[in-house]
């Protein structure tokens, strides 16, 4: 790839919401601003190969993208009357634009994470317009083909054109519980990439680099909050395993097999201090605690040293803020590495009831090992079954079967 | 500005055969309401229970049906609506959060508009 055609890629990588955002504020009509942004990166890699790159790619390409938009809204004005547009904060006065340029980043997140829209088309519209990623790209992430992705997408900004949701920064009042939407969204996106739901790999490489990338700007814009620096350290601490999760053979390595010198330390000195800001906050929420679990996991040398104590305290606060019967399965499970086996079997039966976790593949899985480490052998091998009918992930799968082919006949 | 309108779904019989003081209660509210939001309202009105409804609709055959009923059987059925006034989206749905409903919830929709 010639230097020209890299600084253009990074640059769609890093600046996209950057330009989109500050394109929108004036077409305001997120398509048209696309098609802008889209022609500035492609005169980019012509004007850039010819002239170098400029100082500030991001400028430089918002500039293009703007003067494209406001030279197509001119051109159509008439036309474009009859036409929906973005609701807008009127009263800004203009010459503090250049001031609010980065702001306009959180009124796009915002914009695509907005209540209104459907959960999944909060996702894909984060993905397409914050990420810059193509509708193809989107509908694979999500395995769904691209016209249905297409129609999503079409959908929910029709949404945001005719019920007029507003592209800007929400109202102070309003901001803590649509940032907390932002984050979720985030970590939808996180979680789908950790773990993929279904599907051969382990890991969706591409989605938890997105995360990431959010995250980082999402804390660029807000850094004082709190729950973002969780969120991100939540992520850091736990990609930072990535290297170890899988074996050489393809094989899923629990953190107690992980060879933890093989952990990203960099991603772990980041998150760790983030954790450590986030801490300082009360009361802490649900992503600052559970990045201090990560937190916990990433400072132990070995498994063994873990503090088992720490994790299962944390938890307990956790299953107060967030009362999910996931959170309260991983608890169950935490006890029983803090005090035994049989702590923990009973801490996860008095969940089994639960209706939230029927059909969730680690309820019977966290029952078969406590199982099997207390020697009740048959009924190991029965949860275990059961696990393995209820995962669709391959790699989960064969971790599963193999646990279950050591236990004998 | 823009117009939606804000429909209130709610459980009838609690309206119409409930706690008395409740009735009242949900009575009250809605005055109050309509006090408080008197700059934004452009119009409302509550309806009949849908035992008073009738539904028409083409029989296929160049005529009509006309049925005794509401068109959707639902629990929490269409007992009103207000007509407001807002900005934008979010402008709407901190006015609906205002609305009463205490035997249901209320849906906000935009208005169409021509040309």
């Amino acid at each position: 790839m010639s230097a020209a055609a890299t600084a253009v890629a990074v640059a769609h990588r890093r600046e996209w919401a950057f330009v989109l955002a500050a394109t929108v504020r004036v077409t305001r009509d997120l398509d048209l601003a696309e098609e802008c942004v889209q022609d500035a990166y492609a005169q980019a890699l012509t004007a850039w190969a010819a002239n170098g790159v400029p100082a500030k790619p991001g400028a430089w390409l918002t500039t293009v993208a703007r003067r494209r938009a406001l030279d197509l809204v001119r051109r159509e004005a008439t036309l474009r009357r009859a036409l929906p547009l973005l609701v807008e904060d009127e009263a800004a006065p203009p010459s503090a634009e250049h001031d609010r340029f980065p702001d306009d980043r959180l009124r796009l997140i915002c914009t695509c994470c907005h209540p209104a829209l459907a959960a999944e088309a909060q996702v894909a519209l984060t993905l397409r317009l914050v990420c810059g990623l193509t509708t193809a790209e989107v509908a694979r992430a999500f395995l769904v083909s691209e016209p249905t992705m297409a129609a999503r997408i079409t959908r929910a900004k029709k949404k945001i054109a005719a019920a007029r949701i507003p592209y800007r920064v929400p109202h102070p009042d309003e901001l803590p519980a649509r940032i907390e939407g932002v984050l979720a969204v985030v970590h939808l996106l996180f979680t789908t990439g950790h773990t993929a739901p279904v599907g051969a790999d382990l890991v969706r490489r591409d989605l938890v680099e997105r995360a990431l990338d959010l995250a980082r700007m999402v804390r660029t814009l807000l850094p004082d909050d709190a729950d973002v620096g969780a969120l991100l350290a939540l992520i850091l601490l736990t990609d930072a395993r990535r290297a170890t999760r899988v074996g050489a053979d393809g094989r899923l390595l629990l953190l107690s097999e992980q060879d933890r010198a093989r952990w990203d330390r960099a991603a772990i000195e980041e998150g760790l201090a983030l954790v450590r800001q986030a801490l300082t906050r009360r009361p802490p929420g649900r992503y600052v605690l559970e990045a201090a679990i990560a937190a916990v996991h990433a400072e132990a040398p070995a498994w063994a040293a873990t503090d088992w104590e720490e994790v299962v305290g944390l938890y307990d606060l956790l299953v107060q803020v967030w009362p999910s019967p996931v959170v309260a399965l991983n608890r169950a499970v935490a006890v029983g590495l803090a005090h035994g086996p049989a702590a923990g079997l009973s801490a996860l039966d008095a969940l089994a009831a639960e209706p939230q976790l029927a059909g969730y593949a680690y309820l019977p899985a966290a029952r078969a090992d406590f199982l099997r480490r207390l020697g009740r052998a048959d009924e190991a091998r029965t949860a275990y079954e059961e696990a393995v009918l209820l995962t669709e992930n391959d790699v989960e799968r064969a971790f599963l079967a193999d646990r279950l082919a050591r236990l004998g006949g | 500005m823009a117009q939606y309108v804000v429909l209130i779904y709610e459980d009838e019989k609690s309206w119409f055969s409930g706690d008395p003081a409740e009735i009242e209660k949900g009575t009250q509210a809605h005055t109050e309401f309509a006090a408080a939001a008197a700059e934004k309202l452009r119009g409302g009105q509550a309806l009949q229970p849908t035992g008073s409804a009738t539904t028409i609709r083409k029989d296929g055959a160049g005529g009509f049906t006309v049925t005794d009923g509401p068109f959707v059987e639902t629990k929490e059925a269409l007992g009103g609506f207000y007509i407001v006034e807002a900005a934008d989206l979010d402008e709407a749905i901190a006015l609906a959060k205002t609305v009463p409903a205490p035997f249901g919830g209320v849906e906000v929709r935009p208005v169409q508009v021509y040309g």
